[in-house]
């Protein structure tokens, strides 16, 4: 790619062709503390990768990882095939987008952006700086604001102006440090939605750090879910929904209801847990989880769209394996979908969610109202409880 | 109209506020700057009493004989801005180390060492130096070890020597406070960008540090131009600044009317270089350049 040559990168191993990032057993170890810890994946060319963590699981140091603001303690880190241990940051193909934006304050606009371009060497010609530029002001929608001051600029407009100025090398991966944490949820929706446009058109391999499992959902290829340094699921959003490996991947994308206990049986296909209070709840594993052994601690999952609601003088043979009775606690209009939280004596708070054209949401429950709820066997997981 | 009454008479009240809360500063400046200035200008054209002090007269000749101070002038004017110059080259790798290489638990430790000299006296200090410098200091350790007779004492060099102890601390504040502001996530964006530290040191982080220079140097510099102490120790009536010229006008040939005119062309001429150096240093920052 261009840019690994206008960075002075190594040519790329033709054999890695197609993997622009890839860890191999990293560690980066604080003192005792390891930051990252035997982290290995590959993220494949051109494609939006998200890291999803509460913060302290590592996912922005394995960002600067990437970046060369930190060392690997052990372990190898690759850029477009190219080994990048020892290499510093200014020497990688990749640009980054802080958390703050970090923009310079005693540059404008242009200069922000154009940044980048003037440490090339051969140093590129004031035309063509000018050119390019503009260019990077019409990519992000900010045409003539060059001679703006950053201070001057709106949180979405300096965005806008890291983002351009991160392009403006032509880099091989662009890292993004929670990017749109500072911004109103209006205008990261917006931004979110430009993200993934621009990704597209430019083409380049996007890394994003997120708490917020919402934006990691919606805008990656690939996820990595991580925890106290390690990574404990790599897929697609959908993967991660369908088939998380635990109860912790299952809690952090989307919601679920959990019923802990300990493996009461379990065969190839699928496991019983008995809970606390002595009930017996069976489930099919998830397709990325591991078989349960009996006695240890399980969990099933149950995702609130897949409860069905019923009034209790009908039987709901047909709706659900598992049929419980209970009381709505609340009900929350959402729109396309209402949500209801329900209190049922056996299993504790259960959330539950209807979408517009179903019964239960057209029926609309109201708060206090007794009614029947329950669950198909085979659409909850049964999951390690970790 | 009732309601911009009432809005008028608000913006009267706070007016009179204003005024009442300025008064003190003003008089203060009004009593003891602009007043004494003004005697200042009136003593420069009048001329000698023949008993010494002051006589009313209409002339300029007091300024057309400042030539006669030339001496006085020249030393100011070229050891202020080298003295000036050798504290900010001093005092920057130190403001650099301490602001960033330190680590937060030594640094108050290494930042009161640097204010550890203003505990004694200046004068007892500079004293200290006249000794340092003076026979039978450092030019006998010198001249015992085999380089030779050197004389330090009532040169410029030594004059200059004791400036930039002096002043360095002055210097070094302000400087550090502006490395210590400095977000270090700037230096990775520029990293990231493709400079190399050098580089972001020119690009990023000596611009950014300008307003702790500026300040640093002009609080040296007013200083500087006005010292008496120094000269008058470690350059031994033969180092002299327009400091020790006005003490010797005012205090042993008792000519009020020229050491007035003296007075009155240092006061000019520190306001031409301060302007012209905030000229100069205007487009570092517009927004981030103030005086401390």
């Amino acid at each position: 790619m261009a840019a690994a040559m206008t960075q002075q990168a190594p040519e790329p191993r033709a054999e890695a062709a197609g993997i622009d990032v890839r860890f191999r057993g990293v560690s980066k170890r604080f003192g005792a503390v390891a930051a990252v810890d035997d982290v290995s994946f590959e993220i494949p060319r051109g494609s939006f990768h998200s890291f999803l963590g509460p913060s302290g699981c590592g996912k922005t140091t394995s960002l600067r990882l990437i970046a060369g603001f930190e060392q690997p303690s052990e372990g190898e880190v690759e850029i477009a095939g190219v080994p990048m241990v020892g290499v510093p940051a200014y020497r990688r193909p990749v640009n980054m987008v802080f958390q703050h934006y970090a923009l310079f304050p005693h540059l404008d606009v242009f200069a922000n952006i154009a940044f980048g371009l003037k440490q090339l060497r051969p140093r590129p010609s004031a035309a063509e700086i000018g050119r390019r530029v503009g260019e990077a002001l019409e990519l992000v929608r900010l045409p003539g604001m060059g001679s703006r001051r950053a201070w001057e600029l709106s949180g979405g407009q300096q965005q806008r102006v890291a983002l351009a100025r991160a392009l403006i090398n032509r880099p091989t991966v662009l890292l993004l440090d929670e990017p749109l944490a500072a911004l109103d949820r209006k205008l990261r929706r917006d931004m979110q939605m430009e993200l993934q446009n621009l990704q597209r058109e430019v083409g380049i391999t996007f890394v994003l750090v997120t708490h917020d499992q919402e934006e990691a959902l919606s805008m990656s290829d690939t996820i990595g879910i991580m925890r106290d340094g390690r990574i404990e699921q790599f897929g697609s959003p959908s993967e991660l929904y369908d088939a998380p490996v635990n109860r912790y991947v299952a809690d952090f994308v989307g919601e679920s209801n959990f019923f802990a206990g300990a493996v009461a049986a379990a065969d190839a296909d699928g496991a019983t847990i008995r809970t606390a209070q002595g009930l017996e709840i069976a489930a099919p594993y998830s397709p990325r989880g591991r078989k349960l052994a009996v006695g240890s601690a399980g969990v099933i999952a149950v995702r609130p769209e897949i409860v069905a609601l019923w009034d209790p003088a009908e039987s709901g043979q047909a709706l659900a394996d598992y049929r419980f009775r209970g009381r709505v606690r609340n009900r929350i209009y959402l729109g396309d979908q209402t949500e209801f939280s329900v209190a049922v004596p056996e299993l504790g708070e259960i959330l539950v969610r209807a979408p517009k054209g179903s019964a239960a949401g057209a029926a609309g429950f109201a708060a206090g109202t007794e009614i029947a709820l329950g669950w198909r066997r085979e659409r909850a997981l049964a999951l390690a409880d970790g | 109209m009732a309601k911009a009454a009432t809005s008028d008479d608000s913006a009267k009240r706070r007016r009179r506020w204003t005024a009442l809360l300025l008064a003190p500063a003003g008089l203060w400046f009004l009593a003891l700057l602009v007043m004494p200035l003004a005697v200042v200008v009136v003593f420069s054209l009048g001329e000698r009493a023949p008993a010494g002090g002051y006589a009313p007269a209409l002339s300029l000749a007091n300024y057309l004989n400042l030539p006669a101070r030339w001496t006085a002038f020249r030393n100011t004017l070229v050891l202020a801005p080298i003295g000036t110059l050798v504290c900010l080259l001093a005092a920057y790798p130190l403001a650099y180390f301490l602001a960033v290489r330190t680590s937060p638990r030594y640094r108050l430790l290494l930042l009161i060492l640097v204010i550890v000299p203003f505990w004694t006296s200046f004068l007892i200090r500079t004293y200290a130096w006249m000794f340092i410098l003076g026979g039978r200091g450092l030019p006998a350790l010198f001249e015992w070890i085999g380089f030779g007779e050197i004389r330090l004492i009532n040169t410029p060099l030594s004059v200059l020597i004791g400036i930039v102890y002096g002043y360095l601390p002055l210097m070094v504040f302000p400087i550090f406070v502006s490395l210590e502001r400095l977000d270090k996530r700037l230096l990775e964006a520029a990293a990231d960008l493709g400079s190399t530290p050098w580089r972001s040191f020119r690009q990023v982080t000596l611009p950014l540090s300008a307003p702790g220079v500026i300040t640093g140097c002009m609080l040296v510099f007013i200083l500087l131009m006005g010292e008496y102490l120094i000269p008058q120790l470690l350059g031994g009536g033969k180092v002299f600044f327009i400091g020790n010229a006005l003490v010797d006008l005012f205090l042993q040939s008792r000519n009020w009317p020229y050491g007035s005119a003296v007075a009155m062309s240092l006061v000019i001429l520190m306001l031409a270089t301060v302007t012209l150096y905030l000229r100069l240093t205007r487009r570092y920052g517009g927004r981030d350049v103030s005086l401390l």
